[in-house]
């Protein structure tokens, strides 16, 4: 289907035709510049990601150059102070920027969310101001690229099991061990790993990638997030200096308020991606015609467009009451935890819903909706499994602990 | 250089337009509006550019109510220096350029850059207006412009080509495509445009000539029709007398 739009420009079928759907008004509880930052991610989306996606994922790579824009375009750590390389801005506007880019896909918007929770806000929150001097410009600029490691081969949802250690050596410390499932790991300029000491607790450290003894394998094979790069770090009696290791924190605690951060990016981002399916297939059941009329005059049609948008519209309003508590500073770790659970299984469960609405040709890249549905299925267990926060509300809620 | 760049509000290009009143008014429910691409793209980032080079500053303005200060601010976001927002409803191009015309007259702007239409309207006169209210020379549809000290080359748009014409500050020019590149605004623009003045100016009386009494939609697509490729005598009578086109 060709067609002329305003501006000139020759529209074709996978032109991305998305509109916002806001079906209970919310946008005016959103600020002028939560509107203006969501309309600069999407137009960046629509121009820069949005034409080239679908193929990137088809051949499993990552689009590297990427990282410059969405860098120039501020997406990286936009909640922290400016003088850091943040952009200053409060959490409902770094929820709006998260959704705009998983609007496009949960790839870019874990490039971006990795960047920023969880290694410009641990440097942020638990650096020396040395450390924050070095690396916080750089990483806002995109210079640098970074990732986090905390997963390992054989402790996913038990962290605190972790077996990379590191031992004092004078004026450095000796990291050992490997960690698993990081994104952006083999593109990464430094990685913010978490380690135990010799007295068993976690302490968190910046190690750079020239650091002899450490090295970034991408893992290969994956049918999700297909846009974005994933691999191990594998650190052999690498000597990270003294002045690379977070001088205050210890414990769990550390990791887990970065993942808070993380995990309340991907509650606003799943709603984009649900967003996405939901548009494209009201699109799609107008314009699709059976039996002579369009397909969304079927009943069963009907039902799943209609729990498509009551699920997206609740799911809205969590993230936007979740992000005016987290801007007073008082969204729970499990609030944040059952928004991330809720809003993941939501999407995921609108792209299957919206895969049966486009029929054939929702399995095919000519519509969003299958690479969304294989993205989904990485989001519903990353950042804690679904079934791990679970357990977190239950245990809020009971005060009885189900992991131990 | 002193510039002001004059900034419209349209509807979404994905919008789904429709008609209230009797077809008489624009049915606004549900639609989301965004800053005219024309002058957005390319008018404001034109000006931009040159304040750019050439140093001093830009400013926007836009006739409308204060739902439109969401637009106004995007154009500080992306670049714009201050802005200004005059108090009335835009009922037709010869309002608006009475409008801006009060406001620019005494304010000695080196040049006023427009979108060359509306996409919504389309009416491609305010420019003109504009030009003519402030008697000032007037270059339309620009594609391309060189600057040297007061002098401006710049090349516009005709039918089948260009024409490259040369003015001297101040003028008026509308913005094609191709004057410049869109650009998108960053979270650090967004943040500082909060702190840039946006005035809101108190309109002057400013009669319509003309009025809009009646709108209507084109007519639906009809089915298409399938031609054999060996039978070519009845692709042409189709072509002759049906769709009239040979």
């Amino acid at each position: 289907m060709m067609k002329e739009n305003g501006t000139g420009t020759v529209r074709s079928a996978k032109e991305d035709r998305y509109q916002h759907h806001d079906y209970y008004q919310l946008d005016e509880l959103l600020s002028e510049d939560h509107l203006l930052a969501r309309e600069a991610v999407r137009d960046w989306v629509k121009k820069e990601v949005s034409p080239i996606i679908e193929d990137y994922a088809n051949r499993a790579e990552c689009p590297h150059h990427l990282f410059k824009g969405l860098a120039e375009i501020g997406a990286f750590g936009p909640s922290l102070p400016a003088e850091y390389g943040g952009g200053g801005m409060d959490e409902i506007a770094y929820g709006v920027i998260m959704q705009e880019l998983e609007r496009g896909d949960s790839g870019i918007r874990s490039m971006a969310s990795v960047q920023g929770s969880l290694v410009m806000y641990p440097i942020y929150k638990f650096g020396s101001e040395a450390q924050k001097q070095k690396y916080l410009p750089k990483l806002g600029s995109g210079e640098y690229i970074g990732c986090f490691g905390l997963t390992e081969p054989d402790h996913g949802s038990n962290p605190g099991g972790m077996v990379t250690n590191i031992k004092d050596d004078g004026d450095a410390y000796i990291l050992n061990g490997a960690k698993m499932w990081i994104t952006n790991s083999p593109v990464a300029d430094i990685a913010v790993v978490w380690a135990k000491d010799e007295e068993g607790k976690i302490r968190g450290m910046v190690v750079e990638k020239d650091m002899k003894g450490f090295s970034a394998p991408e893992i290969h094979g994956k049918w999700s997030l297909r846009a974005s790069i994933t691999g191990e770090l594998v650190f052999e009696d690498v000597r990270v200096p003294k002045e690379n290791v977070f001088p205050e924190i210890r414990g769990l605690k550390g990791p887990l308020s970065c993942l808070s951060k993380a995990r309340y990016g991907i509650a606003w981002g799943a709603i984009g991606a649900a967003l996405d399916c939901y548009d494209s297939a009201l699109r799609y059941s107008k314009e699709r015609e059976q039996f002579g009329k369009p397909i969304g005059q079927f009943q069963l049609t009907q039902k799943k467009l209609a729990e498509m948008i009551t699920e997206i519209t609740k799911a809205q309003l969590l993230t936007w009451r979740l992000g005016t508590l987290a801007n007073e500073g008082r969204a729970t770790p499990a609030q944040i935890s059952m928004a991330k659970r809720n809003n993941v299984n939501m999407a995921l469960e609108i792209a299957r819903e919206a895969r049966q609405i486009h029929g054939g040709m929702g399995i095919t890249n000519e519509y969003p909706i299958m690479r969304h549905m294989m993205n989904l299925e990485t989001v519903l267990t990353y950042e804690g499994t679904h079934d791990i926060h679970l357990l977190i509300t239950g245990m809020d809620v009971t005060g009885l602990n189900a992991f131990k | 250089m002193k510039i002001l760049v004059c900034v419209t509000k349209t509807p979404e290009t994905t919008a789904r337009i429709a008609f209230k009143d009797n077809n008489s008014s624009f049915d606004t429910d549900g639609v989301q509006f965004i800053m005219n691409p024309y002058d957005e793209w390319y008018a404001l980032v034109r000006a931009l550019e040159w304040k750019e080079a050439d140093g001093g500053s830009v400013a926007v303005v836009n006739v409308g109510p204060p739902a439109n200060d969401t637009v106004i601010r995007k154009a500080l976001a992306i670049g714009a220096d201050e802005a200004y927002r005059i108090n009335a409803e835009p009922q037709s191009s010869l309002a608006v350029a009475k409008q801006i015309a009060a406001f620019a007259k005494d304010k000695g702007f080196d040049a006023i850059f427009t979108g060359k239409e509306s996409i919504d309207y389309n009416g491609s006169e305010m420019g003109a207006m504009l030009a003519e209210l402030l008697d000032l020379p007037y270059v339309s549809f620009a594609n391309y412009m060189d600057v040297s000290g007061n002098s401006a080359t710049i090349s516009r748009d005709i039918e089948g080509g260009s024409e490259v014409v040369e003015v001297e500050t101040p003028f008026v020019l509308s913005a094609s495509k191709g004057l410049a590149e869109q650009r998108i605004p960053n979270m650090r623009g967004i943040m500082m445009a909060k702190r840039k003045p946006l005035n809101v100016v108190e309109p002057v009386e400013a009669n319509d000539l003309a009025v809009a009494v009646a709108y209507e939609l084109p007519p639906a697509k009809t089915a298409v029709k399938l031609v054999d490729p060996d039978n070519m005598e009845e692709l042409v009578r189709l072509l002759h007398e049906e769709a009239k086109v040979i």
